[in-house]
């Protein structure tokens, strides 16, 4: 249909759509309602449970292409590429987004320019001028907002995860699958092999509805423990500042900010943290932000929703116990 | 071993920056310009490169007006050996797909056998440019590297991507792109030798006619900039330690719903 708008999917390499899909589709909906188009979904994998097709239909999908190939495992740009440009090729779709993700972001940027068109990655809002998709994307470390638009379609872009609604499910619609044909160039990239990082047991930091954060307040490494406790009440995520990335204290995967992850979660909460532009940078689109800091001057309280001057020593541990209480009720 | 590194020259971010007249536009009066700090991981590791196999030639380049032959100096002071600079007015706001043409065109005549970029340029956040030149050469490319080993037979390299929940190990054949992530090194302070050193050393300015391209016009353009919308002002919570976070989770779960 050409005036689809295609949601690529993001999975968990086991089959399942991740939620980011819901965000995606539900945007890509709402913004297809506008010019008499629809949402669909495009999967490449090497193998789709059944539910997941389920499960893009219920957030909006109204048609699925299924590439399902055993080639397209693990990710690679250079075979991704051309599979999905020529599918675009044929069917011509208005649009074609995606959520940030490590793949996603490559896929889109190198999907760009093989189709020779323009890409605006990490968007947070789109809306339509005279007929053209617009989207808004952060800029200088967050601290201004750029509107971005194509010369021609399909408009590609990539969308912050946690930032779009999803729609109401479509509970029970079976979906409609098309399953193209696929062919799969030969890859020149060997895999070699995947390290699992050592889990946490807490929610990945980009994908989290909720994180806690530490900063060079918390003092050292075994401080940490602190807010892992708090974040296994409320099911989040612990980040750290850079300054605590730095000393050694979190591996650097857990940096949010200009040199880390970018995120957006419905609730931050700040722990030790200054707020130096640099981290904000990372932060700055979360729903809700808490800090906890015992400098009443620290910058971080100016973008606060709600604050707490004190030692985090005694807040982090009472709001554990607090959450605890609420959350058992 | 040759080894390419374009670099992008931005704002510190550390210096306020303000909309221009033209609202498409940055103000750049009074603004203190770096090299992307991704990039830097990008020249460090180029360094390191050469300095391992103990020959080999770093070659950096940068698009821009005038000034970013400071960024280009500041890498020759790292110790890349030279530096091509693509002053072409056409490309004043290039985006990403014009930039990545323009760098796979100098790559072609340059033929260096590895690529290394920064994830993303730190003023646009677009992270596309690296990617887009492995495309348009047909090279494989490997994005947010962390490590990166060269076989002892020069043909390839081992790399390791970070991705969600890991990293994911790659061997690429050469020529490739990669794009540095942090935690790939740890960048050099250039030294005074270095810094002397780095103003002898050759900037080489070409236009788009001698990249054989035509200053063609951009897929994405800027419709405009804009402030961010002032959050709504926040509350600072009183009282002890105790009382405070009572009334924060109370605060949290009844007015902003957020738990
Ligand atoms: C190019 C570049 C990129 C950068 N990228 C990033 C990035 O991605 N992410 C990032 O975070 N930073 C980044 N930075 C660094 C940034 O500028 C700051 O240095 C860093 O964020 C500071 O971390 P912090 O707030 O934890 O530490 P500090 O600035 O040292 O702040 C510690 C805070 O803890 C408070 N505190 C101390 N003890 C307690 C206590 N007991 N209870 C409560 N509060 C306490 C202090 O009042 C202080 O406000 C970058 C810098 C540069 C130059």
């Amino acid at each position: 249909m050409a005036n689809a708008f295609w949601c690529v999917v993001e999975d968990d390499r086991a089959g399942r759509p991740k939620k980011a899909n819901a965000e995606v589709l539900g945007e890509a909906a709402r913004l297809a309602a506008q010019t008499g188009g629809q949402a669909e979904a495009v999967w490449l994998t090497d193998k789709a449970e059944a539910d997941g097709l389920g499960h893009l239909a219920e957030w909006g999908a109204e048609r699925i292409w299924l590439l399902e190939a055993p080639g397209l495992a693990p990710y690679r740009g250079e075979v991704w590429t051309p599979v999905l440009a020529e599918l675009a090729g044929k069917e011509q779709p208005k649009a074609i987004l995606g959520a940030v993700t490590s793949r996603l972001r490559e896929l889109m940027a190198r999907l760009a320019a093989r189709l020779g068109v323009g890409l605006s990655a990490d968007s947070v809002a789109f809306d339509f001028r005279e007929g053209t998709l617009v989207a808004t994307r952060p800029v200088y470390a967050g601290k201004l907002l750029s509107k971005v638009s194509w010369a021609k379609a399909p408009w590609l872009a990539t969308l912050r995860p946690n930032v779009f609604k999803p729609r109401d499910l479509l509970a029970g619609r079976a979906p409609v699958v098309e399953r193209p044909a696929v062919t799969i160039p030969q890859p020149t990239m060997a895999f070699v092999e995947r390290r699992e990082e050592v889990s946490t047991g807490l929610p990945e930091l980009t994908e989290a509805e909720i994180v806690v954060s530490g900063g060079r307040g918390l003092k050292g490494p075994e401080n940490f423990v602190i807010l892992e406790e708090l974040a296994k009440v409320l099911g989040a995520a612990v980040g750290a500042s850079r300054a605590a990335v730095d000393a050694g204290w979190r591996p650097h995967r857990f940096q949010i900010g200009q040199t880390g992850r970018t995120i957006s979660p419905k609730l931050y909460m700040g722990f030790g943290i200054s707020g130096a532009i640099q981290h904000l940078a990372g932060m700055r689109t979360s729903k809700i932000i808490v800090a906890v800091n015992k400098d009443p001057e620290a910058p971080i309280f100016k973008i606060a929703d709600y604050g707490i001057v004190g030692d985090l020593f005694e807040i982090a541990p009472l709001l554990t116990q607090e959450f605890k209480r609420l959350l058992e009720k | 071993m040759k080894v390419l590194v374009p670099v992008k020259q931005v704002p510190d971010t550390a210096t306020q920056v303000k909309i221009g007249g033209d609202p498409r536009a940055i103000d750049t009066t009074g603004i203190t310009w770096i090299v992307s700090p991704y990039d830097e991981f990008a020249v460090e590791e180029a360094l390191r490169i050469k300095e391992k196999r103990g020959t080999g030639e770093v070659v950096v380049v940068s698009l821009g007006p005038e000034r970013v032959k400071e960024a280009l100096r500041s890498c020759l002071a790292m110790g890349a050996e030279r530096a091509v600079h693509v002053n072409e007015p056409a490309w004043e706001s290039a985006d990403t797909l014009t930039t990545a043409r323009a760098l796979a065109a100098v790559i072609k005549q340059e033929q260096p056998v590895i690529v290394l970029f920064g994830r993303q340029a730190i003023d646009d956040d677009m992270g596309a440019v690296g990617v887009q030149v492995a495309e348009l050469l047909g090279w494989p490319c490997a994005s947010w590297i962390m490590e990166a080993a060269i076989s002892g037979d020069g043909t390839s390299v081992r790399v390791g991507r970070q991705v969600e929940g890991g990293l994911e190990v790659f061997e690429l054949p050469l020529p490739c792109v990669l794009t540095a992530q942090k935690g790939l090194n740890e960048p050099r302070y250039p030294t005074l030798k270095g810094i002397m050193g780095a103003k002898k050393k050759e900037i080489k300015d070409v236009k788009a006619a001698d990249l054989g391209l035509a200053a063609d016009g951009a897929q994405l353009t800027v419709v405009t900039l804009e402030a961010l919308p002032p959050r709504p002002p926040g509350r600072i919570i009183p009282g002890e330690a105790g009382e405070a976070v009572k009334e924060l989770v109370r605060a949290l779960r009844e007015d902003a719903k957020a738990i």
